[in-house]
């Protein structure tokens, strides 16, 4: 019985579909599984399995998005559970995002948002035109692992030095890693700046991650 | 000596790429959006333009809810066609419709530098060289502002820019690395020294501005302020789209081009309302990302359809269109980038787009080339010679050569050959010489293409930008600067 229900749980993130993915983790809930079992029985297996159809160039980018966000509606639903139980779900680090203050360019960020947050990262997106004050304060908040700035103009890119600066001066520059992106964002301007990594897109942010924070 | 401009003109092939009822629809389905959905005004002063039109206005989301009835009647003050004027007011570019012209493209952040090969950070002088290389050529009839100057302070980075370009050559301006009210309101004072006065600007205006939306269906607040300034001082200003399938537009090609539509047709009734009769453009850049990674793709049959569907939307509403094509997203000046560029500025000049974004770069708008803007230039030239079609008249039949040569024999003596042979095209870079002389060589177009541009840097002085107009600007500058 409950091996169907998490074999449907990771169906439902291979199709991508949140709605099918809440109701079976409010089903799991009622019938006594335990959420952490779920989550990693039912609906990472989905996640696994999308994300490596997504590696051999089956799926494309929208079902890897959809796939991250009906995990994420999994996970929330899932979470008054873990709390009530005195459980936590591990996960693989404390990522602070942004767009820099300036620039109102969202996209890029939101998608490696959602990339780390399906494969276990704990995001905080503080959205677009952020200045560097409230990166550091949510930094500090959340005690993160990373940093993620996002930038798309030669004139905002700046910015990611001046959050990269601010960090070096608080101290917290050897324990919190920085990774930047954006078009303009080139290797040389992450080793100008100091950065610990950039990515050029949303896939290739996660690995970058894993890697920032030890795993892989 | 300033060279004469290159222009497609009167041409011969046409394309039917949307049905008048298809353009409709597409025109229906944006009102709609516009209505219904909403576009994103982040400034105070456009929200504050559109509450006083009646608008329905949500100032916490900054959301723009207007009828179709306020568009369409805010379009109708669209000047349909006027100038952008040059330094040298030969080389003026008439938007009438009826004219093809190509710039460069902009605003990369790495130059593959001209004499050493090596890629690296774009800086100042890679803008007065290229706006230096660009004024000698036949091909390219403005600029965009290439390169990003960054050894500049981003506050004023863009007028730095705008008083290179002036500087290296006596061509039209169009800038788009200008997007706040302080810079555009710096950048118009400069383009007065030049024009005499504000009001010989508006009559002449040698600069116009170019700002990009935020797709899907948003406008930025800085871009929003620029343009507005623009518009009062009577400088044509544009909102280019660059939605792109997957990511910030929908899969579908028709509701991509409705949502860039609704931004750029937004943004334009917001100048229309402000400023009735200000000079405006359309302009876009749709793509598709790619589906594997989201990608920017910078070339692709939908950037084709692109290009040609979207001079109909701007010809829908009687004005000119700067349009991206070119830009490809090979890495290097290669097979794709011969595609992409030949493709996409074809698709856009057959149905007669005003200008052309633009010559010069790889990798999707990042990488200025020198060589790929020389052979961008002559893929102009073979579609401007394209475009002119076949002539059928008795001339041109040339009946009385072909009577004299008879079976057999040639037409090499002919007086009518020699009348005539020029008429044909005669490629630069393209590789027409014997397999021995390539084999003992093995150079190509790239190697060709960066010589002529080497060449013309080392000898072309264009005509000098006075030094007092020069002292100026840099007064305007370092005023903004020490601010």
């Amino acid at each position: 019985m409950t091996e169907d229900l998490f074999q449907k749980m990771a169906q439902s993130i291979l199709d991508g579909d949140s709605e099918i993915a809440v109701v079976l983790a409010k089903q799991a809930i009622q019938t006594g599984v335990d959420p952490l079992e779920a989550i990693s029985k039912g609906f990472v297996v989905g996640v696994n399995q999308v994300g490596a159809n997504f590696a051999c160039g089956q799926a494309f980018l929208p079902e890897l998005v959809m796939a991250g966000e009906a995990m994420k509606a999994a996970v929330a639903t899932l979470e008054p559970e873990m709390q009530r139980r005195g459980t936590t779900r591990q996960v693989l680090g404390r990522v602070v995002l942004a767009t820099v203050q300036g620039d109102i360019h969202e996209i890029g960020k939101t998608l490696v948002g959602t990339m780390l947050s399906a494969s276990g990262f704990q995001v905080y997106d503080l959205g677009v035109d952020v200045p560097a004050a409230r990166i550091i304060e949510k930094v500090k908040e959340v005690d993160a692992d990373l940093v993620g700035l996002s930038a798309l103009l030669t004139t905002t890119m700046v910015k990611q030095k001046e959050v990269i600066g601010e960090l070096d001066k608080l101290g917290l520059r050897r324990k919190v890693k920085v990774m930047v992106g954006g078009a303009p964002v080139t290797r040389d301007w992450v080793q100008k700046i100091e950065a610990d990594g950039y990515s050029e897109d949303a896939v290739g942010a996660v690995g970058l991650a894993k890697r920032l924070v030890g795993l892989d | 000596m300033s060279k004469a401009i290159k222009s497609i003109t009167n041409p011969k092939l046409h394309l039917e790429i949307l049905t008048p009822q298809e353009v409709k629809k597409i025109h229906d389905a944006t009102l709609w959006i516009i209505e219904k959905v909403g576009v994103r005004f982040p400034s105070k002063r456009a929200l504050e333009i559109w509450a006083a039109h009646g608008a329905a206005v949500d100032s916490g989301k900054m959301v723009v809810r207007a009828k179709a009835e306020l568009i369409e009647k805010a379009l109708k003050t669209c000047p349909a066609s006027y100038s952008l004027a040059a330094r040298n007011p030969t080389q003026d570019l008439v938007l009438d419709g009826n004219h093809v012209y190509v710039g460069t493209d902009g605003c990369g952040v790495e130059v593959i530098d001209i004499l050493t090969g090596i890629r690296r950070v774009s800086c100042l002088q890679d803008v007065c060289d290229i706006a230096r290389i660009a004024d000698d050529t036949e091909e390219i009839a403005f600029h965009w502002v290439p390169v990003s100057a960054q050894d500049k302070p981003p506050g004023t980075r863009g007028l730095h820019e705008i008083k290179a370009i002036w500087e290296n050559s006596t061509k039209h301006v169009q800038t788009e690395s200008i997007y706040d009210e302080r810079e555009a309101r710096a950048a118009i004072e400069m383009a007065g020294l030049i024009a005499g006065s504000k009001e010989e600007l508006r009559q002449k205006p040698i600069l116009s501005l170019m700002q990009c939306s935020a797709s899907p269906l948003g406008h930025d607040g800085g871009s929003l302020d620029a343009a507005l300034v623009a518009s009062e001082f009577g400088i044509p200003t544009g909102f280019m789209t660059m939605a792109a399938n997957l990511t910030t537009g929908p899969a579908t090609l028709a509701g991509n081009l409705a949502v860039g539509n609704a931004e750029v047709i937004a943004g334009t009734a917001l100048l229309q309302l402000a400023f009735p009769g200000a000079p405006v453009f359309y302009a876009a850049a749709q793509t598709a990302s790619d589906p594997r990674t989201g990608a920017y793709t910078g070339g692709g049959p939908e950037d084709f359809l692109y290009g040609a569907a979207t001079n109909i939307l701007s010809d829908y509403y009687g004005i000119p269109l700067s349009m991206g094509s070119f830009a490809t997203g090979a890495k290097e000046p290669n097979w794709q980038a011969g595609i992409e560029n030949s493709l996409s500025t074809f698709m856009a000049s057959i149905v007669m787009a005003d200008m052309l974004l633009g010559v010069g770069f790889l990798h999707g708008s990042r990488i200025w080339s020198f060589a790929e803007m020389m052979m961008d230039c002559e893929i102009f030239s073979i579609i401007h010679k394209t475009m002119q079609g076949i002539v059928v008249d008795d001339e041109t039949l040339g009946l009385e050569a072909i009577a004299a040569v008879g079976p057999g024999g040639n037409f090499l003596s002919q007086k009518h050959t020699l009348k005539h042979m020029r008429d044909l095209f005669l490629p630069q870079f393209m590789d027409r010489r014997t397999y021995n002389e390539w084999e003992t060589k093995k150079d190509d177009a790239r190697d060709w293409a960066l010589d002529k541009a080497r060449k013309i840097l080392e000898t072309h002085q264009p005509e000098p930008l006075d030094e007092k107009i020069s002292l100026e600007m840099i007064k305007i500058i370092a005023s903004l600067e020490s601010k």
